[in-house]
């Protein structure tokens, strides 16, 4: 695993999905670096999530590929991506409602470990406890660790569905609108959860992310890099400054 | 009370079943064969939802098919017992043969869900009745196949209502303790993924495939190991207790007890099977049994969809809620104050 710095973690080729007559995306291509946050932005129906969903294996791209470390990732499955390190969120809250939020990060990880028959005879929380315990603490939802996660605030499920993307201790996460529908001042808490996650993380390696959102502050001040989409097709990548002057970007989508 | 509050659901549900169980051993002994009798059918019946419980309840895979597969372990030792096979054969091979078949019957649930998936197993059932009905040369066809044999265990005979009854007991503690440390095991917490939402479990790597096969296979082996043991009580099978009717009561007696609550199909059965057995001698009660009965399970889905066993659940989130409104009430009251 002698990766040269300059090798891409996820690398995206003219991908291109049409839905009937509509290309809601006409030939996407860029490039994740490890440790990066990489922000998508554009207005609603510019394709981010039809990007995201072929990247992701949940719909197959009509054209280009998907690298993951250089191997071609182009439509599997989103089962065997989770396999391969990658983790997601959904644009939706998706816990397991009738599940305590510590199993919720339990079964987040367990089929990381060994085989279905070794799993049959494991203990009950496959040994990732401890782990479940320091997300948690990291997540500040120790005091509904017990709970049914159906059962909380929209808001600790949202904080739960995050911790969950990052239980099997992935290389990539894709968020799709991590901050959807979560009050202001919890917006500052997961961008300061995201970026302890990338930079020094309690377990495991540094994660990488690529991160659907809207809320302009959050990712100009999350991301490293920030892709604008528009129509289907990227209008600018650059750093939160360049897309900030960009004069395209600012006609398309930021507004005068 | 205070003290029962300390002790852990987990523990108080052990305690109970150790309780239940230490009470089946010693009951029969003072029961006449009729008593006996009806607690061997009850037994038979918590194994064969057991099953059920794990597909319906756990997995969340909606199947209306579970008779067939009681039908299918109780004609396999049946026609093996015919030919002249032990029942030591027959069980086993009841269990084989509705595993696979339970895995054969998991492939629609991978492409359909809920009401479609229903529909799909209630299809099944009825083909698998029709075998029953129509193969004569190998059911018997409505004329059944009778004097079934009960086994020997060591050289001692289980012919007698009461030995029966002991081995019928053990085979439903072996099940259900197997089936408790199956639901403690990671796979426990899969089948609850699978269950709550599909979609996000597969994207946490959980082979939603597999899981929703075996949990069908496995149900299956629970409903065929309930129905070879049924053959042997009962001693002359015929096609009626496997037929679509049957599973629609089975699925009632999980979601009566509780679907995914362990103990579930113990209550569920009871009401299901013993309650009406009951109630068949007292007077006046007899001719109304079905329609209460039916009246019942729709007031139970109307404030109790959970089931009985949620009752517990139920008074303490109630108590929860209330404690926690009383904590908002007085930090209210202290903002109050200070301003």
């Amino acid at each position: 695993m002698s990766q040269s710095i300059h090798t891409s973690l996820l690398k995206v080729t003219d991908l291109k999905k049409a839905y009937g007559a509509i290309q809601a995306v006409g030939g996407v291509s860029f490039e994740v670096m490890p440790g990066e946050i990489f922000g998508v932005i554009g207005p609603n129906g510019s394709g981010k999530t039809t990007m995201f969903n072929s990247v992701l294996g949940q719909i197959s791209p009509d054209a280009g590929s998907i690298e993951l470390h250089g191997k071609n990732i182009t439509g599997l499955s989103p089962l065997e991506l989770s396999r391969r390190g990658v983790g997601r969120t959904f644009q939706t809250l998706q816990v397991f409602g009738k599940m305590t939020v510590r199993d919720n990060l339990i079964v987040a990880a367990q089929e990381h470990q060994g085989n279905m028959l070794s799993r049959m005879f494991a203990p009950g929380d496959s040994g990732l406890g401890a782990k479940a315990d320091a997300l948690i603490d990291q997540f500040r939802i120790r005091h509904v660790a017990g709970s049914l996660a159906g059962t909380l605030s929209y808001g600790q499920q949202k904080l739960v569905d995050i911790a969950m993307a990052f239980m099997a201790e992935p290389d990539l996460v894709l968020l799709d609108e991590p901050c959807a529908g979560v009050n202001p001042s919890l917006v500052g808490g997961i961008s300061t959860l995201l970026k302890d996650l990338n930079r020094n993380p309690k377990f495991g390696k540094k994660a990488s992310f690529v991160v659907i959102e809207h809320n302009m502050d959050f990712v100009m001040d999350l991301c490293h890099r920030i892709m604008v989409m528009v129509e289907g097709r990227v209008l600018a990548i650059g750093t939160p400054a360049e897309i900030r002057g960009n004069k395209a970007v600012l006609d398309a989508y930021l507004g005068n | 009370m205070k003290r029962l509050h300390t002790l852990s659901g987990h523990t108080f549900a052990l305690l109970l079943a150790v309780l239940g169980a230490l009470l089946m051993f010693v009951v029969p002994q003072f029961l006449k064969n009729y008593g006996i009798y009806l607690l061997t059918y009850w037994l038979i019946f918590i194994i064969a939802t057991m099953g059920l419980n794990l597909t319906i309840g756990y997995a969340g895979q909606k199947s209306l098919g579970h008779a067939a597969f009681f039908g299918i372990g109780a004609y396999t030792v049946a026609i093996l017992m015919k030919a002249g096979f032990s029942f030591w054969l027959g069980l086993p091979a009841a269990a084989l043969i509705c595993f696979v078949v339970g895995l054969i019957l998991g492939f629609p649930a991978l492409r359909v869900q809920a009401i479609y998936l229903a529909f799909a197993t209630l299809g099944f059932n009825t083909a698998i009745w029709l075998v029953m009905r129509n193969e004569e040369w190998l059911t018997g066809g409505t004329f059944g196949i009778n004097n079934i044999a009960r086994p020997a265990v060591l050289g001692y005979s289980l012919e007698g209502n009461l030995a029966y009854y002991y081995f019928v007991l053990a085979v439903a503690l072996l099940a259900s303790g197997l089936l408790w440390g199956l639901l403690r095991s990671p796979w426990g917490k899969a089948f609850k993924a699978l269950r709550d939402n599909p979609i996000r479990a597969e994207s946490l790597g959980i082979d939603i495939r597999n899981y929703t096969l075996l949990s069908f296979a496995i149900g299956a082996v629970y409903a065929g190991v309930a129905g070879a043991l049924f053959a042997s009580l009962v001693q002359f099978i015929e096609p009626a207790p496997f037929n679509v009717a049957a599973s629609i009561m089975m699925y009632l007696m999980v979601v009566v007890g509780g679907a995914g609550y362990f103990l579930g199909p113990i209550v569920g059965a009871a009401v299901g099977v013993v309650l009406p057995e009951w109630l068949r001698d007292v007077p006046g009660v007899a001719n109304w049994y079905l329609p209460m009965f039916g009246a019942a399970v729709v007031l139970l889905m109307v404030w109790l969809p959970d089931g009985l066993l949620s009752i517990p659940d139920r008074m303490r989130a109630r108590r929860e809620a209330r404690e926690a409104s009383a904590a908002r009430a007085s930090a209210a009251g202290k903002i109050g104050g200070k301003s």
